[in-house]
């Protein structure tokens, strides 16, 4: 039996996903042709063994209830453990203000009802493969009070993250606020973190004695001199998701076979929603080349260098480039889509031409009829 | 008690031993089809869409890889507390065992687990086809007509004909006559394996011909005609719309192909009648810079290096650079090498394809390749 228990905490989560998270939070945005963002973490736990995972909902989680269910694709709908959804259990609609110390407050039957001896805390925008194994047996193994995962970058993140400092013992120095204070560190937080279910408690408790509610800014930035936090590296491939630059840059970061490979057939499976759509359908006029393209998808016309989920059909003429086309849109004859990302269910009319910035890609809102 | 007012019972114990390699391990309804399903997908997601919840499936031959893809019905959301999917094998009893001889004694065999839902109909479904059909509109059409049993009839070409069971009707769609493959028929429609019986005359027929030493204990051989002599209502209920047995290895191939029109006649993108099946975890396909994909269905988990041309691929599939493959259907996990070429053939799940390799031919017949199987480069 897994010794960790997992969170996935979605309270004030970084978001600057604009228009894709106006009717959804952002671990329900949909992500990599046929997934929601919260899939990889989900399956991540899992597949490490975690049999008890906590989802700490906070705002617009329809989508996010819909899509998670009783957690059955991830074999998580159990007699003992497997899914909580917890979404904010508050008396006055003011305390929603409250960061996510509060709701782990208020929900800390959840915490000690479980027999596991660790928590596992972590957001749902970072898309990776990790094995969590191994970071228990850093942390046992370090002595640590905590264990944060992080990774070493060369490029921009295009994301919205904490950049940290760790010493040649491996102990975290410096956590920095989202202000790019630790300008020469190329180490980037992956907020996910590792420790006690006591010493989490306590930090909830002490915080919140003190008028602090937030779990990394409050308990453990403010701590790190009291507490042993250690950094684990991760060397796999990371995408943070949580602006609209990082979602289309790791979007495209799919279409290197390698890390195709490495996020979906190395190791596990990541687990979704199942949607029972037939296989993708290619007619005698379809161009597609360097491309994703999910289940359900018509082509009859061209696709290229582009992300296409599922069940979008791309009409005759039509051509698809450098873009993000979600889940039911449908791109009319003869129509010219470059570079955009079109959220779920737009129509593009017949022979619309629609050509975003390269570096400022146009965003289409759902069920926008262009 | 509650009671279900239809149950149907899928006969899937059918070893298909005209599809020769594919049916070596499992048994004809679990063959793969249409690049995700396997053939029984289309009759289980066809009682789902049509309201029917309680689905008994005989199965006898090769049963493990059927059984464990039923697993609780889930996928076909017939995992129900009261009926839902049951797997019914041929078991031992008090007086000895046996195995099920013939469609209608597989029936009898299993009375007790139709009995405990208290139907008034029955409905007898195989795992055979191809096709979409609502049950409760031929369901509807029984009970309008009256019926002790209603048989749906689809019209074949006349020189198909002597292939099926065939029967001659009144204009009132009466059924005069029933002959199981006659030399020479006298009407073009033909059964499609589809029964709907009121139960409790079923139930005596299946009594009588179990007793009856010269029956065959077969629906189209013994009992219909039983019916019919007896002067039972029999009806048909004509149906049109794509309907396909794909019991050889030319129609199954001929089935996949009718897939890649630009319209096919056997829609898959409705949405009001989805077929389901059990979907394996993989992710959207890549499709490579150098890629050329035409008139293809391809499913989730490929990456396509290659050129693919009218063909069907299932769930990881790998198509290496200069790979060309015309014309053939690709069941999952298929690795095929660089600058390989297949024409005109069905490979078998997990099989090899090394690079340079040639497989079928561009015309004549279907080259079949089994399961696990390794292709090597031909010498010299």
């Amino acid at each position: 039996m897994s010794q960790i228990m997992g969170v996935i905490n979605l309270v004030n989560e970084p978001d600057q996903l604009e228009q894709l998270t106006n009717y959804r939070c952002v671990s329900s945005v949909p992500f990599g042709g046929r997934y929601r963002l919260i899939d990889f973490v989900m399956s991540n736990m899992v597949n490490s063994g975690i049999e008890k995972v906590a989802v700490f909902a906070h705002t617009k989680y329809r989508s996010l209830m819909d899509h998670l269910g009783s957690g059955k694709e991830w074999d998580l709908d159990r007699k003992r453990g497997g899914l909580f959804i917890l979404p904010p259990a508050v008396d006055e609609t003011r305390e929603l203000m409250k960061g996510d110390l509060y709701n782990f407050n208020r929900n800390r039957d959840y915490f000690e009802r479980g027999s596991e001896q660790y928590v596992l805390v972590t957001r749902s925008h970072q898309v990776c493969q990790i094995d969590f194994r191994p970071v228990l047996e850093q942390h046992i193994s370090t002595g640590a009070d905590i264990t944060m995962i992080y990774q070493e970058v060369d490029s921009d993140t295009f994301a919205r993250a904490r950049r940290i400092d760790v010493n040649p013992d491996g102990r975290v120095t410096m956590i920095e606020e989202y202000n790019r204070s630790l300008k020469q560190s190329k180490k980037v937080s992956m907020d996910m973190f590792l420790l006690r279910k006591e010493l989490l408690l306590e930090i909830v408790e002490r915080s919140l004695a003190q008028g602090y509610d937030y779990f990394v800014r409050d308990g453990i930035m403010k701590n790190l001199q009291k507490l042993k936090v250690h950094g684990y590296e991760f060397n796999g491939h990371l995408g943070i998701v949580n602006t609209i630059p990082s979602y289309y840059y790791n979007t495209m970061q799919l279409l290197q076979p390698e890390v195709w490979k490495e996020l979906f057939l190395s190791r596990n499976p990541i687990f979704t929603k199942v949607k029972d759509e037939p296989p993708a359908k290619y007619n005698s006029e379809a161009l597609a080349t360097n491309s994703l393209i999910a289940n359900g998808c018509v082509i009859e016309g061209k696709v290229q260098n582009s992300v296409l989920f599922r069940g979008v059909k791309i009409h005759k003429g039509a051509t698809v480039i450098n873009s993000i086309i979600l889940q039911g849109c449908e791109i009319g004859e003869h129509a010219i889509i470059e570079n955009a990302i079109l959220d779920k269910d737009v129509i593009i009319r017949p022979g619309k031409v629609l050509i975003g910035d390269q570096t400022a890609q146009f965003v289409a809102d759902k069920r926008k009829v262009i | 008690m509650r009671t279900k007012e239809c149950v149907a019972m899928l006969l899937a114990g059918g070893e298909g031993r005209r599809l020769g390699l594919l049916t070596n391990q499992l048994a004809k309804p679990a063959v793969h089809f249409g690049g995700k399903y396997r053939i029984i997908d289309f009759t289980l997601s066809n009682c789902t869409n049509s309201g029917v919840d309680t689905v008994g499936v005989l199965t006898q031959y090769q049963p493990l890889v059927l059984n464990s893809y039923l697993g609780i019905g889930s996928p076909w959301d017939l995992d129900r507390k009261y009926g839902g999917v049951a797997v019914l094998p041929p078991y031992q009893r008090q007086k000895g065992a046996d195995w099920y001889r013939g469609t209608a004694n597989a029936i009898y065999q299993n009375m007790s687990f139709i009995e405990q839902y208290d139907p008034e109909y029955v409905l007898v479904i195989s795992g055979d086809h191809i096709y979409k059909m609502d049950y409760s509109l031929m369901l509807d059409y029984h009970k309008q007509k009256n019926a002790d049993a209603t048989i749906a009839v689809i019209e074949v070409k006349w020189e198909e004909a002597s292939r099926f069971g065939i029967m001659a009707t009144d204009s009132q769609w009466q059924i005069t006559e029933f002959a199981e493959k006659p030399k020479k028929p006298k009407s073009n429609l033909a059964s499609m394996g589809i029964y709907i019986f009121s139960w409790k005359v079923l139930k005596e027929y299946l009594i009588k011909d179990e007793e009856d030493q010269h029956s065959s204990k077969d629906f189209g051989k013994d009992v219909i005609p039983a019916m019919l002599r007896d002067q039972k209502n029999l009806v048909a209920y004509p149906f049109q719309g794509y309907w396909k047995d794909v019991g050889t290895i030319d129609s199954l191939w001929e089935a996949n192909m009718d897939l890649l029109e630009n319209e096919p006649s056997l829609n898959l993108n409705d949405k009001s009648w989805r077929i389901y099946s059990q979907n394996p975890y993989q992710p959207s396909m890549y499709i490579a810079p150098g890629a050329d994909v035409k008139r293809s269905m391809i499913n989730e988990g490929c990456s396509v290096f290659g050129q693919v041309d009218h063909s069907v691929l299932f769930y990881g599939v790998e198509v290496a650079e200069d790979a060309r493959i015309t014309d053939s259907v690709i069941m999952p996990n298929v690795k095929i090498g660089k600058g390989a070429k297949i024409h005109r053939s069905i490979i078998g799940e997990g099989t090899i394809i090394d690079a340079g390799a040639e497989v079928g031919n561009t015309d004549g017949d279907i080259t079949l390749i089994g399961g696990f199987d390794h292709i090597k480069l031909a010498e010299g």
